[in-house]
């Protein structure tokens, strides 16, 4: 049960970041992209802050031997997946404005864009898992 | 390129970016997950994946707009525009949400998973798929203006 409530406190305050940090806005985030254009750097230092708080949650995982925070942290090697992959998936972020995270929220809220990309975003992961052999 | 200062929300950024932050701490410390958003998703779509964690999470983020509603235009950092209905637009966001869906789980993970949690944990891995998704994402987004003329949602 602790876990449960954990996990649901863990999704709201990211959701909430998402919404305070502007990210659920795609216009936003395609000004980040924007590089040729009116360049907007917010996405980059939302990116900064995230990374250097959840490196503490990293750190102080790391010093308890409690097996929840056994992560497997094993490292496969960079692969063409990876790599193809995450092409693809910039294409679809630069072109929608949107990755997954921002897309549940602002799909939560009921903005018609994100209900759009979210239809979207489940076939290609349903399509891609069936390709998966996990 | 020209940085657009009247655009850039500083104090937003960190705030809302802190809060990522806590939030992926939060479940790495008490669950020993991750929170990746596209690992999430993709797990929930198939009966095995559908554990109790991964339905709190989504739970609390789709609850999310709700707990923050009476102060939504408050904290957010600028107006969120909608779009017009066009045939155009909604082709353009669906082939994008089906690529950021297809790309990301054969990825395995985003923005969050490999761009937050990967990097803070200095995973080659992430650090690899974080080049690729932005590098592309830059591409796409300067094609864009280059053939359109401007970039609009």
């Amino acid at each position: 049960m602790k876990s449960i409530v954990n996990a649901l406190i863990s999704g709201l305050l990211f959701g909430a970041g998402l919404i305070i940090s502007g990210m659920v806005n795609p216009a936003k985030v395609i000004g980040f992209l924007d590089l040729t254009g009116q360049w907007d750097p917010s996405l980059g230092l939302v990116m900064a802050s995230a990374i250097s708080l959840s490196w503490v949650g990293v750190k102080l995982a790391a010093t308890r031997s409690d097996p929840a925070c056994a992560v497997d942290q094993t490292s496969r090697p960079i692969d063409k997946p990876l790599i193809w992959g995450s092409i693809v998936f910039g294409v679809g972020w630069g072109l929608s404005g949107f990755c997954p995270g921002p897309a549940v929220v602002a799909a939560s809220d009921l903005y018609w864009p994100a209900l759009v990309v979210m239809v979207g975003l489940l076939v290609g992961l349903a399509v891609a898992g069936r390709f998966q052999t996990e | 390129m020209d940085i657009a200062w009247s655009l850039f929300t500083p104090w937003h950024s960190l705030v809302g970016g802190a809060l990522i932050g806590i939030a992926a701490s939060l479940l790495l410390l008490g669950n020993g997950q991750i929170a990746g958003i596209s690992g999430i998703l993709g797990n929930l779509l198939k009966p095995e994946g559908r554990v109790p964690w991964r339905l709190a999470f989504l739970a609390g983020m789709v609850l999310s707009p709700l707990l923050l509603w009476p102060v939504m235009m408050q904290v957010a950092p600028a107006a969120v525009e909608t779009p017009e209905i066009t045939l155009g637009t909604v082709a353009r966001l669906l082939i994008g949400g089906c690529l950021v869906g297809l790309g990301t789980r054969f990825a395995n993970g985003c923005t969050s998973g490999h761009g937050v949690c990967g990097l803070a944990r200095f995973s080659p891995r992430s650090l690899a798929a974080v080049l690729s998704f932005m590098g592309a994402g830059f591409v796409t987004v300067a094609l864009w203006r280059l053939l359109n003329g401007g970039v609009s949602l």
